[in-house]
């Protein structure tokens, strides 16, 4: 093989590897990512029934009921609009009413949101970024609710 | 007194790294021996600073002191003294003095063991890693000082995060660190080359041994994280393509990438050019990884402190280095001669087709995990991309690897014979097959793929140890004779043969458990039984009980199989007093045929529990591979032609072996 035959083959594996790996990353871009919202531009939106999206929110005082089994349902606000969610499967350790929460699933010719996967993994202090971020565009977030520090922090 | 002695070590470490940076940079432009000789005892004496500066904040966090802002945050006088000293590392700030710690380890290292490195690249190296470490310094002694004194000084702490009080976790950030940093000395001595505008195979020869210790500190911390990730969070899942996730993953690319093209470059003197910038995508990787874990731009367990400034700090050392270190390379990377000819078939041909799947698959991840912040930022639309994405686009581009690794070290230097390859790898390929159809007749259910996916683990074992019968000649002498080859073999090569027989474990471990996982979720009252994969649960009920910090409710499980009692388990949720948040802990039984695991969920209405059970058939193996991984590295670098402090001595003893090969 001649230097330049190598370097053809070379220059010609990477296009082709490079091609392949472009290819997949725009197939899986456009089938694979799930939008998040909130109620409120669930209901703006007019989202099909079917249609896999996040939805986050905080979750409604008094309102988590348990069904049969494992079922759950309770309802998920951003204080300007409501979606009730249904669940079946064991809620995260720190879901909480009047908690940050994130569900993932599809929304019900109902109008109910039906979840597969429930996320609350984090401590009380703790509020997905993407609620807290729209809940500040809303105008309803309570400000940092973190525990303040005590005494005036002298710095050393 | 202590702390403040902690906080002015930390201020003089600063000043001895821009020290460590200016004078011997100066010197190597002068050429004065006298300025390029500061660098080493600046190195040393500054490993020596910040390691007092360690020491004082760890000592605050055992005995408990909480004047200080950052003890209080993130302790409490009830912790285990094992979860007070991991305490250290499991926030924002100490995990910074971990990382500076680390890093100046590293440069007191080179400058101790590096004296037979040629004088001028040994000066530039410590002035590199000097300025990192300035960089850092400032960051955490401006925006992130863990020696903040409070007044009054608070009784009793906040607590530690519950689910970071867990020993695999206490030891996973130091693993995982030194990885991230290890890769600093690939990219300072890539970027004192640079300067040098002169590069060796000797160059190469030095930095394979620190990529390799990196590599195998990140192969092992990563293997740590997910194990913990595994048992801790109660899901059964043994990653999860979190972001956080993959920014330790894509530095492990990278560094994988960067041990087999130095490799090139150190026998074969080619690659260069490519070699120098792999090793400095490898840190701005890790770089890229501190950013988004320590700015708070992702959500995650790991994202400490969600501080605005410290993301900007972050992002401008990051735009610093890596700007600075590529501009570099724009200038000086056609000054390098390049050398070593070879054909697309051969041992180079092979590791170049490595280099590039690796770094493909690096930037499929990385844009996985940017392109939601990217869009975010753009449009303000919120997405996020799962593990469809990376199983669309990382599975299809590494599969073609797996397959060709055990081409790699069959093939000879220069030009290679593809079929003689073959014919050596007869015994793994067919085994690969008999075992895959073996499976696919077995199997009752999951997807037609997955006997394959075994299939190709045991080519991956197969082909590492056929390399192994094909040096010592195994079928073409007396056993004696293989027996004595075998003890003549270089270590180096039982490492090779370790970390791609590992490498087919954790394929075995995480296709078996993907494909024919079971999982259940049930609704149980006590003396309920329930099935899954052969086992028979009988739910005995709930009892609570008291920890050291924490309290817990035990689901207690009486686990039967085939007639015969095999044992107990109590998965609990826990509640943690101090901190009031809570975690689940999962009731693990570990088999040969894989782990039984069992969640207690929550209290349902009619006195009945929530229950998941999962069964992840052999699982295990996905760690034990990491694991043998790590040991073919350790293997490795105690070779004594990788070892650190003797290039020269091995260089003579070197070419002995590598006539050998």
């Amino acid at each position: 093989m001649t230097r330049k035959q190598r370097r053809a083959v070379l220059i010609g594996t990477c296009l082709g590897v490079l091609t392949l790996a472009v290819g997949l990353v725009l197939m899986a871009l456009r089938d694979s990512i799930v939008f998040f919202y909130t109620p409120a531009e669930v209901a703006e939106k007019h989202l099909d029934a079917g249609q896999r999206f996040r939805l986050g929110g905080l979750v409604e005082n008094g309102s988590l009921k348990r069904g049969e089994g494992t079922t759950v349902s309770f309802v998920i606000t951003d204080k300007r609009a409501t979606l009730p969610v249904t669940y079946t499967g064991v809620l995260p350790d720190l879901f909480r009413e009047g908690q940050g929460v994130v569900a993932e699933g599809t929304l019900t010719s109902e109008g109910v949101f039906h979840a597969d996967s429930v996320l609350a993994k984090h401590d009380e202090k703790y509020m997905p970024p993407e609620v807290a971020k729209k809940l500040k565009e809303q105008g309803v977030w309570r400000g940092d609710a973190q525990a303040g520090t005590p005494g005036a922090g002298k710095v050393n | 007194m202590i702390a403040e002695t902690g906080h002015y070590a930390l201020i003089l470490a600063l000043a001895l790294a821009i020290v460590q940076t200016v004078l011997p940079l100066w010197g190597t432009r002068i050429r004065d021996p006298q300025l390029m000789a500061v660098a080493v005892p600046a190195a040393q004496m500054q490993f020596l600073l910040i390691a007092v500066s360690f020491a004082a904040l760890m000592t605050a966090y055992v005995t408990s002191d909480f004047s200080l802002q950052n003890v209080w945050a993130n302790s409490h006088s009830a912790k285990p003294l094992i979860y007070k000293i991991a305490g250290v590392w499991g926030n924002h700030e100490g995990s910074m003095v971990l990382w500076v710690l680390i890093l100046a380890l590293f440069g007191a290292a080179v400058a101790t063991y590096g004296t037979n490195l040629p004088r001028e690249l040994q000066a530039n190296v410590l002035a590199v890693q000097g300025s990192i470490a300035a960089a850092f310094l400032l960051f955490i002694i401006t925006t992130s000082n863990p020696f903040t004194r409070l007044d009054p000084a608070p009784l009793d702490g906040q607590g530690l995060n519950p689910v970071l009080q867990d020993p695999a976790l206490a030891f996973h950030p130091p693993f995982l660190y030194t990885g991230y940093v290890g890769f600093s000395m690939a990219f300072s001595f890539a970027v004192a080359a640079l300067i040098d505008g002169r590069i060796d195979a000797a160059w190469a020869r030095w930095v394979r041994p620190w990529t390799l210790a990196a590599w195998m500190c990140l192969t092992l911390g990563i293997a740590m994280g997910s194990w913990w990730a595994y048992y801790e969070l109660g899901w059964g899942g043994f990653w999860f393509w979190d972001p956080v996730e993959n920014a330790s993953f894509m530095p492990w690319l990278a560094g994988t990438a960067l041990l087999h093209s130095a490799l090139v470059m150190e026998k074969r003197d080619a690659l260069k050019v490519w070699t120098i910038l792999l090793a400095i995508i490898a840190f701005s990787l890790s770089l890229m990884g501190t950013f988004l874990v320590r700015s708070g731009v992702l959500t995650s367990v790991h994202s400490f402190a969600v501080d605005p400034a410290r993301g900007v700090f972050i992002l401008a050392i990051m735009g610093v280095f890596i700007g600075g270190a590529l501009t570099l390379f724009a200038f000086r990377a056609p000054l390098l001669a390049q050398g070593g000819l070879f054909a697309p078939i051969s041992r180079e041909g092979s590791l170049v087709l490595n280099n590039l799947l690796l770094t493909t698959a690096c930037a499929a991840v990385f844009v996985g995990t940017l392109y939601p912040l990217a869009l975010e930022s753009l449009t303000g639309e919120k997405i996020s991309v799962g593990g469809p994405f990376f199983n669309y686009t990382f599975v299809p581009l590494i599969v073609p690897l797996l397959i060709a690794v055990p081409f790699g070290p069959m093939l000879a230097w220069k030009r290679g014979d593809i079929v003689a390859a073959g014919q050596r790898l007869m015994v793994a390929a067919i085994s690969a097959l008999v075992v895959a159809v073996a499976v696919l007749a077995w199997q009752q259910r999951g997807p037609w793929l997955a006997p394959f996916g075994i299939g190709l683990g045991i080519w991956l074992i197969g082909g590492a140890l056929s390399e192994i019968a094909y040096r010592v000649k195994l079928f073409d002498g007396s056993w004696a004779e293989a027996w004595r080859r075998l003890g003549a073999l270089p270590r180096s090569a039982y490492g090779t043969t370790l970390a791609h027989a590992g490498l087919g474990i954790v394929v075995i471990g995480i296709v078996a458990t993907t494909a024919w996982r079971s999982e259940s979720i049930l609704a149980l009252k006590p003396k309920d039984t329930a099935e899954i994969a052969g086992y028979q649960l009988t739910f005995e009920g709930v009892a609570p009980r008291e920890g050291p910090n924490y309290r817990e409710r035990v689901g207690l499980f009486k686990v039967a199989r085939g007639g015969g009692d095999v044992t107990t388990l109590e998965p609990s949720k826990r509640e943690f007093t101090v901190e009031r948040s809570g975690t689940t802990e999962a009731g693990i039984h570990a088999s040969w045929r894989g782990d039984l695991y069992v969640v207690l969920g929550d209290q349902l209405k009619d006195g009945a529990q929530s229950v998941r059970l999962y069964f992840n058939p052999l699982v295990r193996l996905i760690w034990l591979g990491a694991l043998v991984m790590f040991t073919g590295g350790a293997l490795s670098l105690s070779d004594r032609r990788l070892r650190v402090g003797a290039p020269k001595r091995a260089k003579v003893l070197g070419q002995g072996l590598a006539a050998a090969e």
